[in-house]
């Protein structure tokens, strides 16, 4: 890799450019932009899980007191779950906008609704499209002859493992303001690609992409539910366009709870063999899980089916079949890396139960079966760091009431990420301005820009101001799949080569970098220097590996999970913020505690309703919480650039779960691992009060499944560059 | 720990319709809309109030816009608010102060915590009109002329954030903290933030910039190693 080998600020902690700013409350964010004569917008949701809607009359709203503009969903449709848009109006105040809200007449016809897989797999269902059953048809992959190797095997172990619907909930709510001017708009959008915003504005108010500009300074955090343009922003679009005016239209946090997105849950019955050494020899999966809805068959719904399988343990004989299930909720959607969270609670659990049958440590077994050399060694160094050896014991053997337990498990993720453009300008008194139209979510992007253009360049990156989160900035891709870093570094770096090359050329000062930098740049003249970069291979990558290790002590009376111990061992590559990268892996590692321990989004049967849309029931990790963190960065430059904002969030909840089987002696295979499936698991509640289906129901639900009609699979996140999860 | 209103029975206040006036109770008056046609809910705003002005037992205000004086970051300011306006909409919306955030507005998050004297509230679960009388510091009163504080600092230095939407409710938690005890321990830090979530989970950076600030060392657990260097590699 070209990255310099003796570097001067890659790889060092910079504090982010934007904290003095954030850390002041003087960072503006979408949520705190308020042009002159701006207008509030509300939203009217469905009350129904499924209704026919006829007609909506806004005529009341549209003449209420404050309010500048009422609209309504056009025609007859039907709604799909409960909180889907129905209308919206804008008025001067927020509470004249909600007021106005409940003048709005529904003429609405009620469908029979189910919310629930268990409830939505059976025949007799309701249907939540008409014309076609719940389940869809399944994805199904076969390799090698699955049967004969389960039965020359000489270990077998079979289990279904089930995982929860998990909301997003970044703390800045999903929103817009929108501002007509003119034929023009300017939008300021929450929003993980300011592109891709853009084009989606312009296509919803039919006006050509050059005439909407989006900005996004700073975000509150998106984690996957900030890529897609949502009903809101559509209809604040629309209300700006209808009222001439600013309308602004930030969801409450309950609406983030029903229709902006979230992880799919699963339903995963897994069957796994090894020979005598603990060699896999097969794996069979079948699962199903609902994205939502499921309107269009092709809607990917978050990923349900996207979970890899098997996961990074590959097998020679593998039967997998997946398929989506549609109920009355909202749409799944990407949530930090789809697909793997998922994919590893199941297999991480079932290799270990396999690893006790085989009388082998769950270590070995794991080194033994990752085709992955890089994370081979990680589990070494972690079992090492960690003192697994000394820590690992018989499951259930801890003594006493409060049981330790430890578990590990591992990871991969594609990252990589291509296709930004950049421009450097520089101006005759040595000032730098880098332009870059990517978005820091508070993934500390902004910083990362800084850093690159600070050592290719031999400056401070304080002397370098950054500008990002604007269309009129050269484009960058959305923020997703870990792709920023690798996509946004390499044009920087490109960038300033050719900037280098221009002030060279320009002042005749040969190495124009650190003490002849002035002189050189006083040769510039009144127009500045612009030099414009795009991303080039070889400077950043993908395929990155990392294992988790945790340590846990549960009450076997209260049935409470305590983490003592997360140790992270995570391939970086070229580390460009050591600060910002290691708080990226903080925050995916406690994010995953809560994916393993407290967050679940919870659905009445009978209302339909989210009964847990906001946070005093929906549990997040929280500072009481937090256990002992080990990072270990693998700082390898020459691997080039690696994002790891979604790799260390994947294996967290299957590490936890491990470590609470081996504290246990028993598994709970369910997420979250509250304290009743604790108390279960271990036999202290009566019988039929634990929150898990019947084994019968769940059995015929994979029957199901099994026998539905097979479907080729989708590609996984098309034409992202990076290698698979390897 | 966090309080959602100010204490009660505190006339400095000047809260509004905390103490009933002889004779008939609110409890009474409202009890007594149930038992006729008309269903309180149903009620316009103002026919409740005009009926509790009525009765005597209260001294009524809005429900149309009324004077709302508040003395934020030093500075008397004067607001005309309906009186259901909250102290955090006032603040964001009113007074352009927008570093108090709503991720929740439901005392549950602490993203919009500001100090009222110097007790840490929930803004957006405090009418503005009930703020009256106290002194109003919000994140952006903290640093003076431009000079972060040193807690504000130590953020930044040890990366106490990410997105930094629940930055300013923890800053406001931590700085009520460090007033009233200085060098706080990790577990009284941890239990000061129990009222605020950060969804990015910056904690462990959090608890370090509180815990610097205060003289403590946090240990940092982080180590940065070369895949060549590593003894098991």
């Amino acid at each position: 890799m070209p990255w310099p080998s003796a570097s001067k600020h890659l790889g060092k902690p910079t504090p982010r450019l934007d904290g003095p700013a954030k850390v002041a409350g003087r960072a503006k964010y979408t949520t705190d932009v308020a042009p002159a004569g701006v207008l509030y917008g509300a939203i009217l949701r469905s009350r129904w899980p499924a209704a026919r809607i006829r007609f909506i009359n806004v005529e009341k709203a549209r003449t209420a007191p404050g309010i500048r503009a009422a609209l309504a969903v056009p025609g007859e449709f039907v709604v799909h779950f409960y909180g889907q848009e129905l209308a919206a109006v804008a008025g001067v105040t927020r509470q004249a906008a909600l007021d106005a809200l409940s003048l709005i007449e529904v003429d609405a016809s009620p469908l029979p609704f189910v919310v629930n897989e268990l409830e939505a797999i059976q025949p007799d269902a309701p249907r939540v499209v008409p014309e076609r059953a719940n389940l869809l048809p399944a994805e199904t992959a076969a390799t090698g002859d699955v049967a004969a190797a389960f039965a020359a095997a000489a270990a077998v172990v079979e289990d279904t493992f089930t995982t929860q619907v998990e909301i997003h909930h970044p703390l800045e709510p999903h929103g817009d303001i929108v501002v007509p001017e003119g034929d023009e708009y300017t939008a300021w959008c929450s929003t993980q690609g300011v592109f891709d915003s853009r084009n989606d504005v312009a296509n919803i108010l039919g006006v050509p992409q050059n005439k909407v500009r989006v900005i996004c300074e700073h975000m509150g955090g998106g984690f996957g539910s900030k890529i897609e343009t949502w009903g809101n922003r559509g209809l604040c679009a629309w209300l700006a366009k209808v009222a001439g005016a600013p309308v602004k239209l930030i969801l409450t946090r309950f609406e983030q709870a029903l229709s902006v997105g979230n992880r799919p849950s699963s339903f995963q019955k897994l069957k796994l063999a090894a020979d005598a050494s603990g060699k896999l020899t097969a794996f069979e999966m079948t699962l199903f899980g609902t994205g939502g809805p499921v309107v269009d068959p092709a809607d990917p719904g978050g990923g349900v089916v996207f979970v890899p399988a098997p996961y990074i343990y590959p097998a020679p004989n593998t039967r997998v079949k997946k398929s989506k299930l549609a109920v009355n909720a909202g749409r799944g959607t990407w949530m930090r890396a789809p697909g793997h969270p998922v994919a590893s609670f199941g297999m991480e659990s079932i290799l270990d139960e396999l690893a006790v049958k085989l009388g082998m440590d769950p270590v070995e077994i794991r080194v033994l079966n990752d085709p992955h050399e890089i994370r081979r060694k990680e589990y070494r160094m972690a079992a090492a760091r960690f003192g697994w050896k000394d820590k690992y014991r018989t499951p259930g053997s801890s003594p006493g009431p409060l049981k330790r337990g430890v578990g590990c498990a591992g990871a991969g993720w594609m990252s990589g990420g291509e296709g930004t453009q950049a421009e450097v300008q520089v101006n005759s008194d040595g000032t730098v301005e880098v332009r870059c139209g990517t978005q820091d979510l508070g993934t500390g992007s902004r910083t990362v820009v800084a850093v690159v253009a600070a050592e290719m360049l031999g400056l401070e990156p304080a002397q370098i101001t950054v500008r990002v989160g604007d269309t009129r900035l050269p484009p960058s891709g959305l923020s997703g799949g870990s792709a920023t870093t690798a996509s946004v570094g390499p044009a920087i770096y490109d960038a300033c080569e050719k900037t280098l090359a221009e002030l060279k050329k320009l002042s005749g000062v040969d190495d124009p970098r650190g003490a002849r930098w002035l002189e050189a740049c006083a040769k510039i003249g009144p127009n500045s220097l612009v030099v414009a970069g795009r991303w080039r291979e070889g400077l950043s990558t993908g395929g990155a590996g990392g294992v988790q290790f945790a340590e846990v002590e549960v009450d076997t009376d209260t049935g409470f999970v305590k983490v003592r111990k997360i140790l992270c061992v995570q391939d970086v590559g070229t580390v460009v913020n050591k600060l910002t990268c290691e708080s990226q892996l903080n925050g995916g590692i406690i994010m995953g505690m809560g994916y393993a321990l407290y967050e679940q989004r919870i659905m009445d049967s009978r209302s339909g309703v989210v009964l847990n849309p906001n946070f005093e029931t929906y549990k997040l990790t929280g500072a009481a919480d937090i256990p002992e963190i080990d990072l270990l960065l693998l700082d390898m430059p020459e691997r080039g650039i690696i994002g790891v904002g979604e790799p260390a969030t994947v294996p967290t909840a299957a590490a936890i779960a491990n470590a609470v089987a081996n504290a246990l002696g028993v598994r709970v295979t369910s997420l979250p691992i509250t304290p009743d499936k604790v108390l279960a698991a271990l036999g202290k509640l009566p019988a039929g009060a634990g929150a898990g289906a019947g084994d019968a129901v769940l059995e015929q639900a994979f029957t199901r499944v099994a026998q539905a009609p097979a479907t080729p699979a989708t590609p996984f996140f098309t034409g992202r560059r990076g290698r698979a999860y390897a | 720990m966090k309080r959602a209103s100010p204490q009660k029975g505190s006339p400095a206040r000047g809260v509004p319709g905390a103490v009933a006036a002889a004779g008939v109770s609110r409890r009474d008056f409202l009890k007594s809309l149930g038992t006729t046609a008309i269903s309180a809910a149903a009620m316009s705003a103002g026919g409740v109030a005009a009926g509790l002005e009525q009765t005597g037992t209260e001294r009524v205000y809005g429900p149309g816009p009324v004077p709302v004086i508040l003395s934020i970051n030093g500075e008397k300011r004067i607001f005309q608010l309906e009186p259901r306006v909250t102290l955090l909409e006032a603040l964001r919306d009113q007074a352009g102060l927008t570093g108090a955030k709503e991720p929740c507005d439901r005392a549950t998050c602490g993203g919009c915590t500001v100090l009222l004297d110097d007790l840490p509230v929930y803004a957006c679960s405090l009418l503005a009109i009930e703020a009256q009388g106290a002194e109003i510091t919000t994140i952006e009163g903290l640093a003076k002329d431009g000079r972060l504080t040193k807690l504000q600092q130590a953020f930044v230095a040890k990366d106490g954030l990410q997105c930094g939407y629940c930055t300013p409710g923890m800053v406001m938690t931590l700085t009520a903290l460090l007033r009233r005890n200085p060098h706080p321990t990790e577990a009284e830090v941890r239990k000061a933030c129990s009222g605020n979530l950060c969804r990015c989970g910056s904690y462990p950076r959090i608890f370090a910039a509180a815990l610097e600030t205060g003289g403590a060392k946090a240990t940092s657990r982080l180590e940065v190693i070369t895949l060549h260097d590593h003894a098991v590699a």
